[in-house]
């Protein structure tokens, strides 16, 4: 045990001196906006399924304005607000979108209720349509009331002005007790691509210095005079795990370095800047939790505690730092594998494919199931222990049943101990293998190898 | 005493034997000579006295106790294929490796400094390792080697890669640590070095041992009978000298002397061959041809191919 901290010591102080460590840590946090573009691109390729949004207009002023799209099918209704909510819980329709009728007022508001999380590309298309509409019946009634005079002509010069309108649209989630949870769309998609993306890089830098560590060691041949003092098990264990508290210790760094960021863009330019969503909610929640301590009082600090449990704060914490690291060390083990086999960089294509194709697919994966959180796709990649960690990440934001978090992640575990198995087997026999050009079948040979 | 122990080691490949029922012993503060052609095994039997690998069959002791992981601690083992961390500083990569063989950070220090002021390297402490020459990593190498005072020492090639002067600079050191105590396995193909140090040795070749025991006595084993003479030029053939239980191997002359390499028959002693000689020559130098180890190992391994 003692080698090991050796080991994992020489791995941590001689990565983090490195000056590309400490330039990834300045870069990281500015790379990490740039990775939210191309998942918004892969987020157009959707599942397919058509689904049924119940229109319940008190104003009657959107009336089949809204047109079927790809994925969603608008139906009209006229019931009352409790009836329709009842319905859909019943019938198996994706959303209800209700606007309220205001007296007196131009309507300026809906709500979407549904039992999944509504994606937000339908929250901006019925904003969309909304706003336009509203926008012609104002201009409309502004037309109406004109009479051509200098008042009039002053006034028309106002007009751009006076009709622009905004739309708010709150959603509810509802669950099967037909209770309403507010939730924040916006929020739960910034964290579920954040943390999805952010594990899936993770793996990604991480594994690649695991093999590249691994490769150096055996093509500088000191293996061989480390493995004299160690078990090569302990050798891997410990460069695994002191790669994994690198990647920690930088993670730590770019939340630290983007929080300062943003604080210092947020306080210079206070009025223009519409706060981060997600850091808000969570700034909220600590207020909240802070005063409730504060103040001692243990009924308000349940309240909290509820509101907490209600967006699931803890399990996504909770659940990010085991799939991160699960997730890590799953791979890891394999990445080690390989670099233990080959002798040279170009060696390692053969066997980085059957490794890097579930890294690419669940990340894909993860931007359908951002959309689409319940879904089929969605459920049985966020299972298997190769796609679960970045795609069970990208779907707990939304609130997923615990029994099915627990069950992906008693997997994973199982998962990261059989990968961690195999790679030992194969790194053992493979760190003192030179020059031989090594084939898959020579791999299963290693593997059964008894020692 | 033996210090360590083989019996009956085998180990088995998919496809081949690597080692087929091996049992050296090699004797408490001896210079051990590990010898063998290429892919013999040699480094199979050094991979498995240092726990590296398990063998199929076989049991190993070091001084009378089954070797388990504690014992090698009191190893130290420079392989044929060494290197170290190209990134990393000398010194930290000197205590890295020493802390992995048991020492803890004060000894290290300590016996570090005392071995980098006695190979007169100090100034390198702070250098990264790919500033060093390879001969100069070598020498790192040797000294994180020996630096927790094993009581077995295995060096594979210890001498590649060093000039003339750090070769005998590194023999030195050897001898020394034999003196202090340590047990020494060394396998090389330098049969010239293993003549200078050996007192014992073992020969492996296609996975079995061959050959075993003290360098003198196997050079007894193996000496030919045979005599070589100097001797002043003289009106006559040499044969006419000698009957047919001495049989002339070989003949020759340059400017001033004659000389003759002669085999005599077994049962007669150098002495006879003198007799018939010195009567009539004039004789300069007159010696026993003992045979090298560059002969035995050539002679033993080629029989063994006959087989």
């Amino acid at each position: 045990m003692k080698k090991i901290l050796l080991v994992i010591q020489r791995e941590y102080m001689t990565r983090i001196r490195k000056r590309s460590f400490i330039v990834m840590t300045i870069l990281g946090p500015l790379l990490m906006a740039s990775a939210f573009v191309i998942p918004m691109y892969l987020a157009t390729l959707t599942d397919g399924e058509k689904r049924v949004v119940e229109v319940l207009d008190e104003t009657g002023w959107f009336y089949e304005k809204f047109r079927d799209t790809d994925e969603f099918e608008f139906k009209y209704t006229v019931k009352d607000l409790e009836t329709a909510k009842i319905e859909l819980l019943e019938n198996d329709e994706f959303a209800l979108l209700y606007i309220p009728r205001r007296e007196l007022t131009i309507p300026s508001s809906g709500i979407l209720y549904s039992m999944r999380q509504p994606g937000i590309d339908l929250k901006s298309y019925i904003r969309n349509v909304m706003s336009k509409e509203v926008e012609t019946q104002k201009l409309r009634i502004n037309l109406n009331e004109m009479v051509l005079s200098e008042e009039d002509r002053e006034r028309a010069m106002k007009l751009p002005e006076l009709i622009r309108t905004n739309i708010e649209l709150s959603t509810m989630k509802m669950d099967e007790t037909g209770g309403e949870e507010e939730t924040f769309t916006e929020v739960m998609m910034a964290v579920s691509f954040v943390s999805g993306m952010i594990i899936y890089m993770f793996i990604f830098i991480f594994g690649a210095q695991v093999l590249r560590g691994v490769m150096e060691e055996k093509t500088s041949r000191i293996v061989e005079v480390i493995v004299s003092s160690i078990k090569p098990f302990q050798l891997m264990i410990g460069k695994i795990v002191g790669i994994a508290m690198v990647g920690l210790t930088q993670f730590l760094l770019w939340i630290i370095l983007t929080f300062a960021i943003v604080s210092a863009f947020q306080l210079a330019f206070a009025d223009q800047m519409p706060g981060p969503e997600v850091q808000m909610a969570v700034m909220q929640q600590d207020a909240g939790l802070t005063e409730a301590l504060a103040s001692g009082d243990d009924q308000q600090i349940a309240r909290v505690f509820e509101i907490i449990n209600s967006i699931q704060y803890d399990v996504i914490l909770i659940s990010f730092l085991f799939f991160f690291l699960g997730g890590y060390l799953l791979y890891a083990a394999l990445f080690a594998a390989i670099g233990s086999a080959v002798d040279s960089e170009t060696d390692t294509q053969q066997f980085m494919m059957p490794v890097t194709i579930p890294l690419f697919l669940s990340i894909i994966i993860a931007n359908i199931a951002v959309y689409n959180p319940d879904g089929q796709l969605a459920l049985w990649f966020s299972m298997i222990p190769l796609t679960s960690p970045v795609v069970m990440m990208a779907r707990i934001p939304f609130g997923v049943p615990i029994e099915q978090i627990w069950i992906s992640a008693a997997l994973l575990i199982l998962g990261f101990i059989f990968t961690t198995w195999v790679a030992a087997r194969i790194y053992r026999t493979g760190i003192l293998m030179y020059g031989k050009k090594v084939s898959y079948r020579e791999l299963w040979k290693w593997l059964t190898y008894k020692n | 005493m033996a210090l360590f122990v083989t019996e009956n080691v085998s180990k088995h490949y998919a496809g081949h034997t690597a080692l087929d029922k091996v049992s050296i012993e090699v004797p408490e503060q001896s210079i051990f000579g590990l010898l063998g052609p290429n892919g013999a095994g040699k480094t199979s039997l050094i991979r498995i006295i240092n726990r590296i690998i398990g063998p199929d069959e076989g049991n190993l002791y070091f001084k009378g106790e089954k070797l388990q992981q504690k014992h090698i601690y009191r190893i130290g083992y420079l392989p044929e294929e060494r290197g170290l961390y190209k990134k990393m500083r000398v010194g930290e990569h000197a205590m890295y490796l020493a802390r992995l063989k048991g020492l803890s950070k004060r000894d290290a220090t300590i016996r570090l400094k005392e071995w980098f002021d006695k190979f007169d390297i100090g100034s390198w402490w702070n250098k990264r390792v790919e500033e060093l020459s390879k001969g100069m990593q070598q020498k790192i190498q040797f000294i994180v080697c020996v630096l927790h005072e094993p009581e077995l020492l295995i060096f594979d090639e210890p001498f590649t890669g060093f000039d003339p002067i750090n070769v005998n600079i590194l023999k030195d050191e050897i001898l020394k640590l034999r003196e202090n105590g340590a047990t020494i396995i060394f396998s090389t193909h330098n049969m010239a070095s293993v003549e200078e140090l050996c007192d014992h040795i073992a020969l492996i070749d296609r996975s079995k041992k061959i050959l075993d025991g003290k360098v003198k006595e196997i050079k007894n084993q193996y000496r030919s009978n045979a005599y070589s003479i100097t001797f002043d030029h003289f009106d006559g053939l040499l044969s006419s000298l000698l009957d047919d239980r001495f049989e002339i191997m070989d003949e020759g002359e340059d400017e001033d002397r004659r000389f003759a390499n002669v085999r005599i028959a077994n049962g007669l002693e150098s002495k006879d061959l003198l007799e018939k000689l010195v009567k009539t020559l004039n004789i300069h130098s007159y010696n026993e041809i003992l045979p090298t180890m560059n002969d035995i190992f050539i002679s033993v391994v080629k029989e063994n191919e006959g087989r």
